[in-house]
């Protein structure tokens, strides 16, 4: 059989200095993620910001810097552009204006009309979210968040102990930032289908630290004398091939999405690659790490 | 032992039949079915969401405190007309929701409490302030929602879209989703349009009439209102023709001074048609109306001939003839350079009728067919790509035993196919990113059984025992990260909207159906071997 570390040994608890330093930084960037999101500072999509984007096809090469000049001496203000130049397209977003769509969308298809004559295009779509529905959707993203935290708590609480349910909720909570802050620091978009890929994220987290920790209860029924300590460590040793075939072929299939998934979802395959890695982390040197210095009596003891 | 195994096969082999069944609609294979079968089998399979087939996805909101408030005015001019009739002096007056009927005494009283049972009624300074009843209002503002939804629906059908969807959502709102139409500014246009047709009298006679200039440009039309604020008669208001040059293209706008009380509206109209002028071969709408609005039409032609009458739709001035003689019969034409397109879609929104009140509109969501082609095509990509890595990793390190968790893999795919086709379910592009997921999360299952396994073999156990007990014990490993993943997509579902739903529905359905071929599926193959003879050594 082919093996990845012939029995593995590998003191991951006695790291977890450096695991909590790391990870509080990350963390850190999350929570500030979160504070800019909130105060609107972000680069939230227009899903959440209301807004109108469209994205045009045009026949021929185009140069952004064309499209811009265009665009504002045909006076539309407060735009971004954005370009996929392999296949000549153009997306256009202009947040929060208090015009109605169709005069927004239809300014900016008869200035690149007017402007721009010998290129023709196609529009291959157009959004438009109002202030009220971008609201709501802010809303239910929120609540939904909330609600798969309390009820992933509840069920690894019920299925093991309060403490390690706590260590679960921490280590998602922990990817979910991680990958947040990460797309705040490099300037990508924060919209609906991020999200999407964060509670997706944090259910393949989760999956890693339940696998983890179900090989934890199980070693600490059976070797009662031993250390905790001692005894969680040889645990996500034991489960270390596991992680890290299954981390493995979630990430062949994300980074697939990647490449070949197409415009639309690439940032989503973006934060999944980014989630299985940081995931894969966390349940090794984050969640046991929290179930260990909680303290108190020994889990899973006799009597 | 045998048996049990015999009945386990079964199973799969039900369900993969099924499945195929049920998934048959989406491929190729389908159109060379008989007759019968794509009558009487499952013929819907997977329906594509607005992303990856084109369209429309809308959202509106009815504005109802508009509906409220043209009822009031409907109210008031209706207490005028008793009032006149009764003969009796008093004045009434709107202003927002309120109706203000002076003078107060017994005689105005009872005309409102017998007409208008619902208003509230009270004093203030010798008149009679009638207000609308909370309860009359929300009333009012349900049933134009359910008018504004009825008479969408009536203008969608006659404009052709091939299996709209149009549902209320909420207190005020409309969805409208439109699969793969082509034009999605003209059916924006046909749906928002509150299509209110009115008939008013020129007023030329005013002395202010002659003061008001020919024609301005557009976009000086609220210099125009400003400039005449308040120098107009009494009950009149000015609107706005726009003439388009035929050669230029330039846009001018006609103020034009009218009476503000609609001699006639649209609501007395019974059809409308496209009509080709002979002259210019120019478009038109011809409208007739009902016998009510045909006697009310005459009538109103007969008083004013020599007189002009404008036709407006939603405040915009389409043409203003001179009556030349009393018109009987109930015949009216709409012209206004029109092209086939905007003449046609004008009659649909005249004959399915006006909306109750305006509609704002909330969202919109327009995919291009192209993209939606490029998105399906970049999905089947990512998707073969991803699952042959997968599976050539598999085999790779779990060598035979990789070949079975592979089986296990397309199992899964062909069954999780199935089960959204059986659904009817809605294929989104998150949800082709959720089943590429699924694919990737698949084989974790078969990892923990293989490494448990693997860990029974190094304790020294025969192949068969470790098979058992590696199941045994991987088991509830595998019940507790499948559920936990469960969770998080039941939340998905019920707090996503539209995209994010197709995602939690395959990620959920392909999680469910992963615990279905793990457990039945994996562990059957490695029952067939095994009972077949003992393994001296398995290849894992």
């Amino acid at each position: 059989m082919i093996e990845l570390i012939k029995n593995p040994n590998i003191n991951f608890l006695g790291k977890r200095k450096f695991a909590f330093a790391f990870s509080g930084i990350l963390s850190i960037i999350g929570i500030i993620a979160i504070v800019q999101i909130a105060t609107g500072h972000a680069n939230l999509g227009i899903d959440f910001a209301g807004g109108t984007a469209i994205q045009f096809k045009f026949e021929k090469p185009i140069a952004l810097h064309n499209v811009r000049l265009a665009l504002e001496s045909g006076g539309l203000k407060d735009f971004d552009l954005q370009d996929l130049p392999s296949e000549n397209k153009i997306l256009i977003r202009v947040k929060k204006t208090d015009q109605e769509l169709g005069k927004v969308s239809d300014a900016i298809t008869t200035i690149l009309s007017q402007k721009l004559p010998d290129n023709k295009y196609v529009v291959d779509s157009t959004t438009f979210i109002g202030p009220k529905v971008g609201g709501r959707l802010r809303a239910d993203a929120a609540k939904a968040v909330a609600v798969a935290v309390i009820g992933i708590l509840i069920y690894v609480a019920f299925r093991f102990q309060f403490k390690f349910g706590v260590g679960a909720t921490i280590a998602t909570f922990h990817d979910v930032l991680a990958v947040l802050g990460i797309f705040y620091l490099i300037g990508k978009e924060i919209n609906l289908i991020l999200i999407t890929a964060l509670l997706t994220v944090a259910g393949y987290s989760l999956t890693d630290t339940v696998v983890v920790f179900d090989r934890i209860r199980e070693n600490l029924k059976a070797r009662q004398r031993e250390a905790v300590e001692t005894v969680m460590n040889s645990s996500v040793n034991e489960v270390l091939s596991r992680t890290i075939i299954t981390s493995t072929t979630v990430l062949l299939t994300s980074i697939a999405l990647f490449f070949f998934g197409g415009e639309v979802i690439h940032d989503f395959s973006l934060a999944m690659v980014m989630g299985v890695i940081v995931g894969t982390y966390s349940s090794i040197f984050v969640a046991s790490p929290i179930v260990l210095i909680w303290g108190g009596k020994r889990p899973f003891a006799n009597k | 032992m045998k048996k049990k195994i015999l009945w386990r096969l079964i199973l799969i082999g039900v369900t993969v039949i099924l499945a195929i069944i049920f998934f048959l609609p989406n491929t190729p294979v389908f159109q060379y079915t008989p007759e019968w079968w794509q009558k009487n089998m499952p013929n819907k399979g997977i329906v594509l969401g607005l992303d990856l087939q084109g369209g429309l996805h809308l959202v509106f909101e009815v504005e109802g405190d508009k509906a409220v408030e043209l009822s009031t005015e409907r109210y008031a001019s209706r207490l005028r007309d008793l009032f006149t009739k009764k003969k009796l002096t008093a004045d009434v007056a709107v202003s927002g929701l309120t109706i203000t009927v002076s003078p107060s005494n017994m005689e105005t009283r009872k005309v409102v409490e017998d007409n208008y049972p619902t208003l509230i009624l009270s004093e203030a300074g010798g008149k009679l302030v009638c207000k609308m009843s909370d309860k009359e209002a929300k009333r009012i503002k349900d049933n134009a929602a359910d008018q504004a939804l009825e008479t969408i629906r009536n203008r969608i059908d006659q404009f052709g879209v091939a299996e709209p969807t149009i549902h209320r959502q909420g207190d005020n709102e409309i969805v409208v989703q439109l699969p793969g139409v082509k034009e999605p500014k003209r059916a924006i246009d046909l749906i928002g349009k509150t299509a209110q047709l009115e008939f008013k009298l020129v007023d030329d006679e005013a002395k202010v009439a002659a003061e008001i200039p020919q024609a301005v440009l557009q976009g000086e039309e609220d210099n125009i209102l400003k400039q005449f604020a308040g120098k107009i008669p009494e009950g009149d208001e000015i609107l706005f023709e726009k003439k388009v040059n035929r050669e230029t293209g330039a846009v001018r706008k006609i103020p034009i001074l009218l009476k503000k009380q609609a001699a006639l509206t649209g609501d007395l109209l019974s059809d409308a048609k496209i009509n080709i002028d002979s002259r210019f071969s120019e478009p038109y709408v011809s409208i007739s109306f009902n016998a009510a609005g045909a006697s009310l039409f005459e009538e109103v032609t007969g008083a004013n001939v020599k007189k002009r009458l404008a036709i407006i739709l939603d405040n915009t001035v389409y043409s203003a003839p001179v009556i030349q003689e009393k018109i009987a019969g109930g015949n009216a034409q709409i012209t206004g350079s029109f092209t086939m397109d905007e003449a046609k879609d004008l009659s649909i929104v005249l004959k399915a009728g006006a909306l109750p009140a305006p509609l704002k509109m909330l969202q919109n969501v327009t995919v291009g067919p192209s993209l939606g082609r490029d998105s399906i095509e970049a999905g089947k990509m990512a998707g073969i790509i991803g699952t042959v890595a997968v599976i050539i990793f598999m085999i790779f390190y779990y060598r035979f035993s990789g070949v079975i968790a592979d089986f296990a893999l397309l199992l899964n795919i062909l069954l999780l196919l199935g089960a959204m086709a059986s659904l009817n379910a809605t294929l989104t592009l998150p949800g082709i990113a959720g089943i590429i997921l699924a694919i990737g999360m698949a084989v974790d299952s078969n990892v923990l059984m293989f490494e448990r396994m693997r860990d029974e073999l190094r304790s020294g156990k025969t192949p068969r025992s470790a098979v058992d007990s590696g199941y045994d014990k991987a088991f509830w490993t595998i019940f507790d990260s499948h559920v936990t993943t469960l969770i998080t997509a039941a939340v998905l579902f019920q707090f996503g909207t539209g995209p994010i739903k197709g995602f939690a529905v395959t990620l959920s359905l392909g999680v469910a159906i992963n615990l279905f071929t793990a457990l039945i599926g994996t562990k059957s193959v490695f029952d067939i071997i095994n009972s077949k003879r003992e393994l001296k050594k398995l290849s894992i």
